[in-house]
């Protein structure tokens, strides 16, 4: 032993003593953390989510050193970020085209779970607080958007926050809550400043934390959907099982690398993404006399959007889209009951499930493209009628997903050794 | 102190009477904390009736004042004859023709043009859509649109597409679920409006 490695083996003792949960949480969450060893691209995307949340905390904690929180500061002191602080617009951009690469990862995140069952016992748990970090997104996104003050962040939260007003009885009271005055206003603006830079990023944090240990308990499941655990060797390690580090986390930073090259494309030569990302009404500085003539939330809401506003009201309210629009998001917890198949894996499903798997993802693109549009008669009808598929889809699933013959799933990942 | 018995019964009375009381105590303890979220007292303060003379609105029918109370837009303009006379035609396509709910319409306003009694050409309206909260744009001309053929005047609103008519009332099958709001707001004389105080003796 040279002094290097007896320093290193020291000062690993000095702290083993004193903190002796360090190593074993170590060993358990990434060097003896095994997850099979047929992940394919789908299983990039929790840790690209990952990287995008700490990029979205180390450039949001540099934006709050220029931004201004109040009604009068707010607008002009992100226009000052953007053109007089200096590499101001690239922290700027890598937050905003953060924000919405995080949805992206998110949901083909999510569509993954789809795909390969991966919500299905004994992975409840992890689907329903992968569904609160989804949740409170949304929020953190929503105020998020509010932030730079332009007339998409007004009026985006003018009708958000009216939504509440939906709710019988306590509804108005309620959005003055919110609001903290009777119209958004330089209070409300104050306030979602403090909601998005300290309270929900720590409410996601602690999620993050409970998701992935949730995981760690019961193990990855995937594509094939065998359960590793079932092949051990004799030192008790699945046969088709490698440990995370170091096999996963140099796959991972592959996928890391290919991921900042779009994102770094995205960032240099398309920020606004043709007003995807960045809507050319919210470089407007904030009138509330006056709403841009087509308003439309940022891309990652339209599905839901699409249906909020394709429900009329009737019975003298309009609280039936708001909880059109809510059960939307809120009928994904359920997923794990509804789908009662007895294999996970699309792979060795029947035809059926992969017709009606397909169909729901174009219902719920086409969703988020009615949710940009106008919206004609032939645009509300279809979004109708699409919003109908979407909740029969989840509701009907204990019925069809028992329906059809399934193929048998091996007691191994076929390829193995 | 000999009796080295545990009394679990007392044990469990003294666990539980703690946890009441200290849930009792959070709860208190939230209360600034919820309060605080409330319109604060400047906030309250700001809510005073204003004043706007609108002698220029006559020069120009189809011209619109929107003028800021408590910070919501409320547009003042006037309607021709004609405009007038095309309310009653819309009945039969409205959700509240006659402005039963009177959350949206005070009773001094409550008639076809929603107006104070002798000056029906001059409108005053709340400009935010009873959906969510936008401010519809202002269509006024008699043409056709996109939206409806048969187009007498009236709002627009660009988020969801609901429609009103150049009273403010809603249009069936429109997400917005009433009427646009009516103010209170009375002539101090014939060319000046009071917007937040209701003419003398109506509710």
């Amino acid at each position: 032993m040279n002094v290097i490695e007896r320093t290193v083996a020291n000062v690993t003792t000095w702290f083993n003593d004193r903190t002796p949960g360090l190593m074993p949480a170590y060993k358990k969450h990434m060097s003896e953390y095994y997850a099979p060893k047929n992940f394919n691209l789908w299983y990039y995307f929790g840790s690209l989510a990952m990287l995008v949340l700490v990029n979205q905390i180390v450039t949001g904690i540099f934006l709050t050193m220029n931004f201004k929180p109040s009604a009068a500061e707010a607008f002009a002191s992100v226009e000052y970020i953007m053109r007089d602080v200096e590499g101001g617009w690239l922290i700027r951009y890598m937050h905003s085209t953060g924000a919405s690469l995080f949805f992206v990862v998110v949901y083909l995140h999510m569509f993954r779970a789809m795909l390969y069952g991966s919500y299905q016992k004994p992975r409840e748990l992890v689907w329903i607080l992968g569904m609160l970090i989804f949740l409170t997104l949304m929020a953190e996104a929503f105020l998020g958007y509010v932030l730079p003050w332009g007339q998409m962040s007004y009026w985006g939260a003018q009708v958000i926050i009216n939504l509440f007003g939906a709710i019988p009885v306590v509804g108005p009271e309620l959005t003055e809550w919110i609001r903290g005055d009777y119209l958004v206003s330089d209070a409300t603006l104050n306030r979602f400043f403090a909601l998005h830079v300290i309270a929900l990023p720590l409410v996601i944090l602690l999620l993050v934390v409970l998701h992935l240990g949730a995981l760690h308990e019961v193990g990855s499941n995937n594509p094939e959907g065998v359960d590793i655990k079932k092949v051990k060797d004799e030192n008790g390690k699945p046969k088709d099982g490698i440990p995370f580090h170091p096999y996963y986390t140099v796959k991972d930073l592959f996928g890391v690398g290919f991921f900042l090259t779009i994102a770094a494309f995205i960032l240099f030569f398309i920020p606004e993404l043709g007003g995807l990302f960045l809507e050319y009404d919210n470089f407007i500085p904030t009138d509330p006399m006056v709403t841009p003539a087509h308003i439309k939330p940022v891309w990652y809401f339209t599905p839901y959007y699409a249906m909020l506003r394709a429900i009329p009201s009737f019975l003298g309210t309009q609280v039936w889209g708001v909880m059109v629009m809510g059960g939307a998001v809120l009928i994904l917890f359920g997923l794990p009951w509804f789908d009662r198949c007895k294999v996970k894996s699309i792979r060795y499903r029947p035809m059926l499930h992969k017709v009606l798997i397909s169909l729901f993802v174009i219902a719920f693109v086409t969703l988020a493209w009615l949710g940009m549009q106008s919206g004609s008669p032939v645009q509300t009808w279809t979004a109708r009628g699409l919003t109908l598929f979407y909740f029969a889809f989840f509701l009907t699933m204990p019925f069809w997903s028992t329906w059809g013959q399934t193929k048998a799933v091996p007691d191994r990942v076929p390829d193995h050794d | 102190m000999a009796n080295h018995e545990v009394n679990t019964g007392r044990r469990r009375f003294l666990t539980t009477t703690t946890a009441v009381v200290g849930a009792i105590g959070a709860g208190f303890a939230a209360v600034p904390f919820v309060t605080s979220f409330k319109p604060s007292a400047r906030a309250k303060t700001a809510g005073a009736p204003v004043t706007i003379n609108i002698a220029k609105i006559d020069n120009e029918p189809g011209m619109r004042i929107i003028q800021q109370w408590r910070g919501k837009p409320v547009w003042i303009f006037k309607r021709t004859p004609e405009q007038l006379a095309a309310l009653k035609t819309l009945d039969g396509n409205l959700r509240d023709p006659n402005s039963d709910n009177p959350d949206q319409t005070p009773a001094f306003a409550k008639n076809e043009a929603r107006t104070i009694k002798g000056k029906e050409n001059i409108a005053v309206i709340v400009g935010i859509c009873t959906h969510l909260g936008c401010s519809p744009s202002y269509i006024p001309e008699m043409l056709p649109q996109s939206f409806d053929a048969e187009w007498k005047g009236g709002f627009y609103c660009p988020c969801h597409q609901s429609r009103f008519d150049l009273a403010g009332r809603v249009f069936q099958g429109v997400p917005a679920p009433s009427n646009l709001e009516i103010p209170p707001y009375h002539y101090a004389d014939d060319n000046t409006i009071v917007i937040g105080v209701a003419p003398e003796g109506a509710a």
